[in-house]
């Protein structure tokens, strides 16, 4: 189902996804929000990072785009806009589950945090780049095979490795070949839940300087999910931090790391170590929870 | 006082692999190749490298957990891999290891008080109050409550996990304290309280730390020294301050230029 909403407005000038008021709860306690009257927007060709600690709802954010959510939770509200080029703005939360599934592969793509887990082992990797090119464009034999081996060349993996299981790589190789998959459609937006947080430095520093070659050359947005601030600080151009369910800030690069607002971030970041070993480390600090209480007595808005 | 409390020399360690067409081939591959290092009393030596490189069996080796081809480590004195078993349990009190996976390293079936207490049992250190007590206070310090000793460990987080894994360590005031990536497993702000906290104990209790870490930015705020591993063999050495400014070796620049976040973040 394919909403039209704003027909007045060019396609290229609104953001690519647009998420407005998104909560999600577990079904057995539908008051109790993981994911609280989250909005953000991902603009097309740039990168927003969401940061926040384990829990914070980061992941449950991502998976409810994808339509991806367990069983076991639900949403309670919200719209997810994805500006699709070709036919105009869907609300993701509304799709069935075929378009939704013809979308997933194809305009949207995700590359999970678990490179050892997330690739079947019974099948070749080149088999498992192949999948959602033969399902979405509907390639076969020869075109297929180049296009496998193409796309294993962009992501630095020898072509002529397309016939070895995953357990035959390497943790770093794994990674690349998740991202050949995430991007073998050339979909619009990239989702990366923590995809070098299992990674070696010096892997990830490859990994990051190949994911954003691949979003400039392919014009891609970018939903990037991570804890690391350094690496926030690398490939971000909006940055949306996370707390408890909530986002607490949000803003560019610039605003959120180099003039922080809110107490939680100015925290989050003094923890975070720096190379120089100049700045005092600061264990995190929840002080600011008790003022806040406050506040939300006094003005009488409640936070979940 | 510069005293070396702890000192390895040439150590080599080779596993043996499955290699060749349905592995009945095999490759030696040398996990540690002629590695030395020395630590100095009170100061905490970090060791770095990518996966692969031998920081754990490093780790492993020095405490005697897995068996050397050749080599000496030295404590007090005593080189530690031609100990009988039974002198190298007593020597064990002085030699304790925080493990990386807080999730992996306990045991589900045992109450937080019987972890933390199992090392006074085993070395017999006190009577049954006394290890209590002792316990209790290990506990309090690293920032738990009497009440978590009746706990299992899946009741806890994992930085207070870790916590309790520390405590395991520290209960028997070892001197040397081997800690296997301890805080890579676990969030940034969890992390820092971690880090802090082994900061304040190393300066209460007098304790000399190996520090194994991938990540350049924890190091350079815990350790005095580093050696850098690449391969199983030792790259380049020395003090953090200088290597950081000036590292030597190609690929100590290539692991240090790898950090993230260089550019933007300042606090």
């Amino acid at each position: 189902m394919a909403v039209d909403l704003q027909t007045d407005h060019s396609a290229k000038s609104r953001p690519l996804l647009q998420i407005e008021h998104l909560s999600i709860s577990s079904k057995k306690m539908p008051d109790r929000l993981l994911v609280n009257d989250v909005s953000f927007s991902i603009e097309i060709g740039k990168t927003t990072c969401v940061v926040g600690e384990s829990g914070s709802g980061k992941s449950l954010t991502a998976l409810a785009i994808m339509g991806l959510l367990s069983r076991q939770l639900q949403l309670n509200g919200g719209k997810v806009l994805f500006n699709d080029i070709d036919k105009g703005v869907v609300d993701l939360t509304r799709l069935d589950d075929e378009s939704l599934r013809k979308l997933r592969g194809d305009k949207i793509a995700m590359i999970f945090q678990e490179p050892m887990t997330s690739l079947n082992p019974v099948l070749t990797v080149g088999y498992q780049i192949g999948e959602s090119l033969a399902t979405h464009l509907g390639l076969k034999g020869e075109r297929l095979k180049n296009k496998i081996a193409d796309l294993l060349d962009m992501v630095g993996i020898p072509p002529e490795r397309a016939n070895s299981y995953p357990d035959e790589l390497s943790g770093g190789q794994r990674q690349r070949v998740m991202i050949a998959m995430s991007i073998a459609c050339e979909p619009s937006l990239l989702i990366a839940d923590e995809p070098t947080t299992a990674l070696d430095v010096t892997v990830q520093a490859q990994i990051l300087k190949l994911l954003s070659d691949l979003k400039s050359r392919m014009n891609m947005g970018m939903l990037f999910i991570t804890h690391d601030f350094g690496v926030v600080a690398d490939i971000a151009d909006n940055v949306v931090v996370m707390f408890r369910g909530q986002i607490v800030e949000a803003g560019t690069r610039e605003q959120v790391l180099g003039n922080p607002q809110h107490p939680y971030t100015k925290a989050l970041l003094a923890c975070v170590p720096d190379a120089e070993g100049t700045k005092q480390l600061r264990p995190i600090d929840y002080a600011w929870l008790a003022d806040e209480g406050k506040e939300v007595a006094a003005t009488g808005v409640v936070h979940g | 006082m510069d005293e070396n409390i702890l000192i390895a020399k040439n150590l080599v360690k080779t596993y043996t692999q499955r290699s060749g067409r349905f592995g009945f081939g095999s490759t030696q591959v040398k996990a540690l190749n002629d590695v030395s290092i020395s630590l100095t009393k009170g100061k905490t030596l970090a060791v770095v490298g990518e996966s692969g490189s031998g920081k754990s069996t490093l780790a492993r080796c020095l405490l005697q957990l897995q068996p050397l081809d050749s080599g000496e480590v030295l404590f007090q004195g005593q080189d530690l891999a031609r100990l009988q078993p039974s002198a190298l349990r007593e020597m064990r009190k002085n030699l304790q290891m925080v493990f990386q996976d807080p999730f992996a390293s306990l045991n589900p079936r045992m109450r937080v008080g019987e972890i933390v207490g199992e090392g006074l049992l085993i070395h017999d250190i006190g009577n049954a109050a006394e290890q209590q007590k002792k316990v209790l206070a290990m506990l309090k310090r690293v920032g738990l409550t009497e009440a978590d000793m009746q706990k299992y460990p899946h009741e806890f987080s994992g930085g207070q996990r870790q916590r309790i894994g520390i405590a395991r360590a520290l209960v028997l005031q070892p001197q040397v304290v081997v800690c296997d990536e301890p805080v890579s497993a676990l969030d940034v702000s969890i992390q820092a309280q971690i880090l802090l906290l082994l900061k304040e104990l190393q300066q209460e209790m007098a304790l000399s730390y190996i520090f194994i870490s991938h990540d350049l930015r924890v190091v350079r705020h815990i350790a005095d020294d580093m050696v850098v591993m690449y391969r199983g063999q030792v790259v380049e050495q020395g003090a953090v301050a200088d290597i950081y400014v000036r590292p030597a070796h190609a690929y100590t620049q290539n692991l240090l230029a790898a950090i993230p976040g260089k550019r933007v973040v300042s606090g």
